[in-house]
């Protein structure tokens, strides 16, 4: 299972990869929409990559209520390995 | 409506033989082919494995992140406006934005989104597809990104007509000129369809040549062992607008764009009219509308895929709509350097077009070793000099479907 640090680093590489935003702006209280830009569509690529990359199923009603990438982290790292 | 004249103050490509408008230019001139073997594992079984990809891949000079977004022909139609915009001298306030429009055309749209998508849903499922799939492939993708990097806030059309799309997009932005409805528009054609699909499908309806073995020899317009075309890919765009909002900025001019040709051949879906009359109405339209006699024009940049009837029913157009008045006219067919970029072909060739009038100098066709005797056109096999004082071309485009569009150009 990955540490909490590890999920966020992972997902920092993610949002990197889609959104461009550079990763150690990547952090747990920034907010996906107001802080680093990304945009809902680019949020959709972000989960899928990261469902992929924790082996974690992240549902469509659940992706709203992760503002911040502590509300990703927290849920990835409660719900990884279910998938 | 007013006939106004409109003016071209800046130009953009990427193509086989250039990345920018200089290099592309340069390779014309001197008579290079964009042409090569595809090498990709899809290509093996294929009948066609020969095509002209541009010459500088989008990833080296596009934002990563942006490129991302886009697909092929958007990331090409993107580099051309970028380009013929920082040309045209504009700026954030050289336009209002509501007076700014965009006319970018394509044939086929994102196919390889759309194909590479499916390949994605058919092997890994639906979670699979790219949630920018929708607005990487629709048609209107190109001009709709081209219009939000520039700002654009006067309409923003695609123009689809096969492979007389480019050409449509500028008579498009003619039009709305000449109705008020923009002072600047951004105009031209992108295509990316180098992938087993489109190449199979061309293929099968024999319209690609097969000459796998010798790729820089395959597009040869006119010669008598021509046997199809060449699958090009790339964009070319321009900035068109009306010549008193030019002159009031004091920007460059590198031609006027004079008028256009718009027919339709209502005769078969794919086959060209054999006697080309569809073409000779669009050619005689285009020269009306720009107030030319066919003793003006000097210089044609012609269809000419390198097809066996279609090179042919251009040429007894040509000569139709000229009256017999050919002898002073100098053809040329830059396909046989880029390959037929569908519908980026008529922007490309525009392109190519007006630097022959500014520069007063056309490129040549290459690869024409024995001329059809059927052809009764002053072809140039290398570069040819026009003559100094007032010259006016021709660029055409035809398309699956029965479009004849052709534009007439005056030098400034």
């Amino acid at each position: 299972m990955a540490s909490t640090e590890e999920i966020r680093s992972g997902l920092a590489d993610i949002v990197n990869e889609v959104a461009g935003i550079p990763a150690e702006d990547v952090q747990l209280d920034k907010s996906f929409t107001d802080d680093l830009d990304v945009d809902s569509l680019s949020m959709v690529e972000v989960v899928v990559a990261a469902e992929e990359s924790f082996n974690v199923k992240i549902p469509d009603d659940e992706v709203k209520n992760l503002k911040t990438v502590g509300d990703a982290v927290a849920f990835i790292e409660t719900h990884q390995g279910e998938a | 409506m007013t006939s106004q004249r409109i003016v071209v103050t800046g130009i953009g490509a990427t193509s086989p033989v250039g990345g920018d408008v200089p290099s592309t230019w340069a390779a014309l001139l001197a008579g290079t082919s964009g042409a090569r073997v595809l090498t990709e594992d899809w290509a093996e079984p294929l009948p066609v494995r020969i095509a002209a990809r541009v010459a500088v891949e989008p990833l080296e000079v596009l934002d990563r992140v942006k490129a991302r977004r886009l697909d092929r022909s958007g990331q090409f139609a993107l580099i051309a406006a970028l380009e013929a915009w920082a040309d045209s001298g504009h700026t954030d306030t050289t336009v209002d934005p509501e007076r700014l429009g965009v006319a970018i055309a394509s044939g086929i749209g994102g196919v390889t989104t759309l194909l590479n998508n499916y390949d994605a849903l058919r092997d890994k499922g639906p979670r699979r597809v790219s949630p920018l799939s929708i607005p990487m492939l629709m048609p209107n993708s190109p001009a709709a990104n081209v219009g939000l990097a520039l700002g654009a806030k006067a309409g923003v059309h695609t123009p689809v007509s096969a492979c007389a799309s480019g050409n449509e997009a500028i008579a498009h932005g003619i039009d709305m000129i000449r109705l008020n409805r923009a002072d600047v528009v951004v105009v031209g054609g992108t295509e990316a369809a180098i992938h087993p699909l489109p190449l199979a499908a061309f293929a099968q309806m024999m319209a690609l040549s097969k000459r796998n073995d010798d790729p820089e020899r395959a597009s040869r317009p006119w010669d008598i062992a021509r046997d199809g075309f060449l699958l090009g890919e790339g964009a070319a765009v321009l900035v068109i607008e009306s010549a008193e909002h030019a002159a009031a900025r004091g920007a460059t001019v590198y031609a006027e764009v004079a008028g256009a040709g718009i027919t339709a051949d209502s005769h078969d879906i794919a086959q060209p009219d054999p006697e080309g009359l569809g073409a000779t109405r669009a050619i005689k339209i285009a020269l009306s509308e720009a107030g030319l006699a066919p003793r003006d024009i000097h210089h044609i940049n012609a269809h000419a895929t390198s097809t066996p009837q279609g090179d042919i029913a251009e040429c007894l157009a040509i000569v139709a709509a000229l009256g017999g008045e050919i002898d002073h006219v100098v053809v040329t067919s830059t396909k046989s350097m880029t390959g037929h970029l569908l519908g980026g072909a008529g922007a490309l060739e525009s392109v190519a077009t007006i630097m022959a009038i500014h520069d007063r100098v056309v490129p040549p066709t290459i690869n024409l070793d024995n001329l059809d005797p059927a052809v009764k056109l002053d072809i140039a096999t290398e570069q040819r000099t026009l003559p100094a004082g007032d010259l006016a071309a021709l660029n055409n485009s035809f398309g699956f479907g029965g479009h004849n569009v052709a534009i007439a150009f005056r030098s400034a």
